[in-house]
């Protein structure tokens, strides 16, 4: 059964000036985790947004656990969760109280709602700091907060928008280890992320977007296939740059990318040192001097080179241009 | 029945936040008994009313309205902040009442309103404010003016979920608000202005609430413009009208730019 069905969708901003979505299509299978990779501006937000009732899509269909979400906002409404971006909680109140209040504005009662924050809090980690406004929280704990949030009737299916994008590393650990649990546990989740890093511990199946569109769909160990595993990056003076591309092509297998302002040159490699070894040897041959070169674990960038030929532009995200 | 425990949970939310940050309400009615006080000493000499009282009988209407007029900016600067948190998207991918937040916040606002308004009357008193009219005349007048309130509360809505940042929403309402109450008969005769500027206060809502306020409290209406014009002769039903008119127009405008905030 498919929890998510999202069918050809369109969204414009700015009377159509910016295509936020160009035909999207996407599905999650029940009790399995998507997590939808791309860079800023790729649609990742606007896709979520449509999903969960927010936004309407100019044209397209979409279905959250077999419901209509365009015709049906209200009840979709009570079966999802959503964790935005932003920690969307009240900054002044305390956990404890947002948690409450969150619970009784989904016709809880007070008594079930208190008893559910106490469970939630625990859950997360979170029961030292429940009597503090959250103003006082880490970012950590203020994303592990508005995931509780989200989960206070257990929704059918989850939906987290970049949620450890600006965490810094522990918090981003810890965040990780708090979805991993919930997935352990069962849910259906549909996860957007910047990172392949995150994708690949988190989920079963990946869809990359790029400017609204899916452009590629599969485990991580398959996009990683065709990433070719690590990179390559030489950087070299600039009349050797022509000679340099070519040989690093040729150890490659796949067309070179070149940075012109930094002179570095870029390629997908699959046989790691080995790739690297070679490449030296053969611009020793060529009789050039490297300036730098190194091996890269590969990153959405690679992703993206590979899948699309072009890098991962940074454009304007679709948040910032809603209004 | 649920949307009405919706919002009672959003107004309840509201009052928690005073509790937690009482600067909040300690400033909002700190500011107004200020206003009470300065006028009340700095022009309440100068200005001879010929009223049994004098000047603060007068002028604590024009303050009653003027601080009231500022819960335009009140509601407006509260909504765009839960904007900028995101709490707003948040209350609407909930199954909760699609107005409940908004309908939430401006009943939260007017709660504020009579703990102000309680708190200025008191202050009034003090430095001899005495409405001759009898407790159901005044307590009307209060209902007017927590209505007037509410009414702007709305406008506030639409203002502070149309603006870019919650700092703009401060600046515009102040900018939007001061004239409206110093072009009025709140503070001084409107007889010295401007011809223009004497038919704009007269017709003003924030005049014809003072007047209305002048007569609820029981007062000749001495600072209203050229006698005989229609505002000023009956106040009270001008001031209903503007009212009516204004939540006709923007709670119905408000509720819509909430529902598709997001566009």
């Amino acid at each position: 059964m498919k929890s998510v069905i999202a069918e050809n969708l369109v969204k414009t901003y700015d009377k159509g000036k910016v295509r936020a979505l160009d035909g999207l299509n996407l599905d999650v299978e029940e009790g399995t985790v998507l997590s939808v990779l791309g860079p800023n501006g790729a649609g990742k937000t606007t896709v979520v947004r449509i999903l969960t009732t927010l936004l309407r899509p100019d044209s397209g269909n979409a279905q959250v656990a077999g419901i209509d979400v365009i015709n049906h906002p209200e009840k979709v409404r009570e079966v999802i969760g959503l964790s935005g971006q932003y920690a969307a909680v009240d900054e002044i109140l305390t956990g404890y109280d947002n948690l409450v209040m969150f619970g009784e504005l989904y016709h809880l009662g007070k008594k079930q709602a208190v008893a559910r924050a106490n469970e939630l809090l625990e859950r997360f980690s979170l029961t030292e700091a429940a009597k503090r406004p959250i103003k006082t929280y880490s970012g950590g704990m203020r994303r592990r907060l508005d995931l509780a949030a989200s989960l206070i009737v257990k929704p059918k299916v989850l939906f987290l928008d970049e949620p450890t994008t600006g965490l810094d590393p522990r918090g981003r650990q810890e965040m990780w280890g708090v979805i991993q649990e919930l997935v352990k546990g069962g849910v259906t989740l549909l996860l957007t992320t910047q990172y392949l890093e995150e994708a690949d511990q988190l989920a079963d199946d990946i869809a990359v977007i790029d400017t609204g569109k899916v452009i590629a769909r599969g485990t991580s160990d398959a996009l990683k296939k065709q990433v070719g595993g690590e990179r390559l990056e030489v950087v070299v003076e600039q009349q050797h740059i022509a000679k340099t591309m070519e040989i690093v092509s040729s150890v490659s297998g796949n067309k070179a990318g070149l940075d012109e302002g930094l002179r570095l040159i870029t390629a997908p490699v699959s046989t790691g040192s080995v790739a690297l070894f070679e490449v030296l040897k053969s611009l020793d041959a060529a009789g050039i001097h490297a300036l730098d070169v190194g091996l890269k674990r590969p990153s959405l960038d690679d992703v993206f080179l590979a899948l699309t030929g072009h890098a991962a532009e940074v454009k304007e995200d679709s948040k910032e241009v809603k209004k | 029945m649920t949307a009405i425990n919706d919002i009672f949970i959003i107004t309840r939310r509201q009052l928690l936040l005073l509790t937690r940050v009482p600067e909040v309400l300690i400033f909002s009615t700190i500011q107004p008994v200020m206003f009470v006080l300065l006028f009340r000493y700095v022009f309440g000499g100068s200005i001879d009313t010929g009223q049994p009282g004098g000047y603060v009988q007068l002028l604590m209407p024009g303050i009653f309205v003027q601080t009231v007029a500022f819960t335009l900016a009140g509601t407006a600067s509260g909504l765009a902040e839960d904007m900028k948190k995101g709490l707003i998207d948040r209350f609407r991918s909930l199954p909760i009442s699609q107005s409940a937040l908004v309908v939430g916040r401006t009943l939260g606002d007017s709660l504020l309103n009579i703990v102000v308004l309680a708190v200025m009357g008191i202050a009034g008193f003090i430095v001899g404010w005495r409405p001759s009219s009898g407790v159901g005349n005044v307590a009307l007048g209060f209902l007017f003016l927590l209505f007037f309130g509410y009414a702007l509360s709305w406008v506030g809505v639409l203002v502070g979920l149309s603006a870019s940042d919650a700092r703009v929403v401060q600046n515009v309402s102040f900018i939007v608000t001061f004239p409206l109450t110093f072009l009025s008969n709140a503070f001084a005769p409107t007889t010295g202005m401007p011809r223009v500027l004497q038919y704009f206060a007269e017709w003003n809502p924030v005049s014809t609430m003072v007047a209305a306020c002048r007569e609820l409290f029981g007062l000749e209406n001495q600072f209203g413009a050229t006698a005989g014009s229609f505002p000023s002769e009956h106040p009270l039903v001008t001031s209903l009208f503007y009212m009516v008119v204004i939540m006709v127009i923007f709670v119905p405008l408000s509720l819509r730019k909430y529902r598709n905030y997001a566009e």
